[in-house]
């Protein structure tokens, strides 16, 4: 499995690598910033913190409720805590320490959700977030930031940090190609950034999916049919210029993400396209199902997220367009 | 309030009654609340505002040195508001508003709500997490400041509680100093009949924390054991006050029902004329 391989974009190390590096970057910078682990700093890659700034690294042990309280009561002293482990451990272990000490209370908190989707692979289902962005989408206050490329990582961790409030950053296991470049990129919380241009149709990724939007673009191309792909790097606040701007001038939107379609990134789409300019809409995601234990390829394959998938949806939102 | 003073006991206690009274005022105008629970822990609390225990600025409520006060059991918000109150944090009459629409003053303490609340509470079993938060920061600041948390005897059943006090012990916070409300009862009716707390002293002793006992209602010897945790050294500290659940109002004291609920204004009366009569 090579996400971007069509696309011809240059491959990376693992998100979490990027992600423990931006993170020691940050700590580096800024003295205020503070990481608590939930005993999976190697997994993460949280521990680049503890092995440079050991007095600011706080490992919580298998204990997500007191994890989250504690970062609270750190954020309330004037810190920048980053609470980091498994999405889905954080938001299914510890949800309404998040819901209360956090987000209710709207303090200066930030959450980091490694291994997020279904592409950690062989550990299986117990440990896959696939219900994570529509956990974190239920709670106000919160900015929901899904990275989809090394660069956009880093900005995305600075970007946290500096956003005062609480902030949810799904990180991963897998490694995700350059979509940008190197050493730059256009980042705003709630600003999509469009990363191919195209009128017949719109993708719409978020992580992961992405890089294979781009890749279901190229196939698409030599058909004939022009997708425009949009990076929706930040799911709250949702940029529904961007959306409504593909809609009108696209008239046909495919959504894709590594997560279930309920309640996920696609969803919320629906609502603004829904609300604002309705055009026909497919949805690439996990359709109300738990996937299992093997290779991430395989995962991907059997359901149905790859660039063949976004690109059957894509052929199947161009002909449900209403001809004028 | 610093620790220097040395309180009149007389006026702590007439400070008690005051704040029962504020409590029964404020629930009975809302209609809902939770008065017994706010009474039970009214002379913990005090003791620990206006028994020179707890460092704090009511004109300066985000002092960075002030020692942290976390209300755990979040359903005695009333006695908390009216604590915050009479401490000077704000006007008495904002009690009034509580449960109101458009007024800060919430049912259940949310963080920033009003000056003094430090913590958004009332799922069970948060504070004391969010009090070692406090600890962790404290260190990392260079403050020697205490950090008190007030827990509810119910909420000792939640895990968190017992995750907290783990990595309490763990991070050797000796001055984080829990105080049980230990009234014996929880929502639904006796603790040893509903999901047994017992034997507790062991419990907190396993888990590495300094236990003392005392009568919840004694405010001179809540002082006494307060001040005496203050010296130790190297692990945490918890002083489990046993309390009577709506502590001062006879018919209440009786009837452990009361815990979610108002007084009907007829029983406030009574209730009144018992507090003003004590």
């Amino acid at each position: 499995m090579q996400l971007g391989q069509k696309a011809g974009l240059k491959p990376s190390k693992p998100m979490r690598d990027i992600f423990g590096e931006a993170l020691l970057e940050l700590a580096r910078n800024n003295p205020k910033v503070v990481v608590l682990d939930g005993d999976l700093g190697n997994s993460t890659k949280a521990e680049t913190v503890r092995q440079n700034f050991p007095e600011r690294f706080f490992n919580l042990g298998i204990a997500e409720s007191n994890l989250v309280g504690v970062g609270a009561g750190l954020a309330s002293c004037g810190f920048i805590p980053f609470i980091v482990s498994f999405s889905s451990f954080l938001l299914c272990n510890a949800y309404d320490q998040i819901r209360l000490a956090i987000a209710l209370s709207n303090i200066n908190a930030k959450v980091v959700g490694s291994h997020g989707g279904i592409t950690l692979g062989k550990d299986g289902p117990t440990q896959m977030g696939i219900e994570d962005l529509a956990l974190v989408g239920g709670l106000p206050t919160f900015v929901i930031l899904v990275p989809s490329d090394p660069t956009i990582m880093r900005k995305a961790v600075q970007a946290a940090a500096e956003h005062v409030g609480p902030v949810f950053l799904r990180s991963s296991r897998v490694a995700m190609p350059y979509i940008y470049p190197e050493d730059n990129c256009p980042f705003e919380i709630g600003k999509a950034n469009v990363v191919r241009e195209g009128d017949d149709v719109t993708i719409i990724g978020c992580g992961i999916m992405v890089a294979t939007a781009l890749d279901a673009a190229a196939m698409l191309a030599e058909e004939g049919i022009e997708a425009r792909v949009v990076d929706m790097h930040t799911l709250r606040p949702m940029d529904v210029e961007t959306i409504v701007a593909a809609a009108r001038e696209t008239g046909a939107i495919v959504t894709a993400e590594e997560h279930l379609l309920q309640g996920g990134m696609g969803s919320n789409i629906a609502r603004v396209v829904a609300a604002h300019c309705p055009v026909p809409m497919r949805f690439v995601g996990l359709n109300d199902t738990y996937v299992e234990s093997a290779d991430p390829g395989d995962l991907l394959k059997k359901y149905h997220l790859t660039a063949d998938d976004i690109a059957i949806a894509a052929r199947e939102a161009v002909k449900a367009k209403v001809r004028v | 309030m610093t620790q220097n003073e040395i309180p009149d006991i007389q006026a702590l206690r007439e400070m008690a009654r005051l704040i029962r009274l504020d409590i029964l005022e404020s629930t009975t105008r809302a209609g809902s609340g939770h008065p017994s629970s706010s009474w039970s822990a009214t002379d913990i609390l005090v003791a620990l505002f206006f028994g020179s225990i707890l460092r704090y600025r009511a004109d300066d409520p985000w002092w960075p040195e002030r020692d942290r006060f976390i209300m755990s059991k979040g359903h005695a918000a009333p006695l908390l508001y009216s604590v915050l109150s009479r401490a000077g944090y704000f006007p008495v009459e904002e009690q009034w508003r509580l449960r109101q629409i458009d007024s800060p003053v919430q049912g259940h303490p949310i963080q920033y709500c009003m000056p003094g609340v430090e913590a958004t509470t009332g799922s069970l079993g948060q504070g004391l997490s969010i009090g070692l938060g406090h600890v962790l920061g404290g260190r990392l600041n260079r403050l020697d400041y205490r950090v008190y948390v007030l827990l509810g005897d119910g909420e000792c059943q939640a895990g968190q509680v017992w995750e907290a006090a783990m990595a309490a012990a763990h991070f050797k916070a000796d001055n984080l100093i829990a105080i049980l409300d230990y009234n014996k009862y929880q929502e639904t009716g006796p603790i040893a009949r509903e999901m047994a707390l017992e034997p507790l002293i062991e419990k907190w002793r396993a888990y590495g924390w300094h236990v003392e006992e005392v009568d919840g209602h004694d405010i001179p010897a809540i002082i006494e054991k307060l001040k005496a945790v203050q010296q130790l050294k190297g692990q945490p500290s918890i002083v489990i006050a046993h309390t009577i659940k709506g502590k001062g109002v006879s018919f209440v004291e009786a009837d452990f029902t009361f815990h979610g609920r108002a007084l009907t204004p007829e029983q406030a009366e009574k209730a009144r004329e018992e507090l003003l009569c004590s």
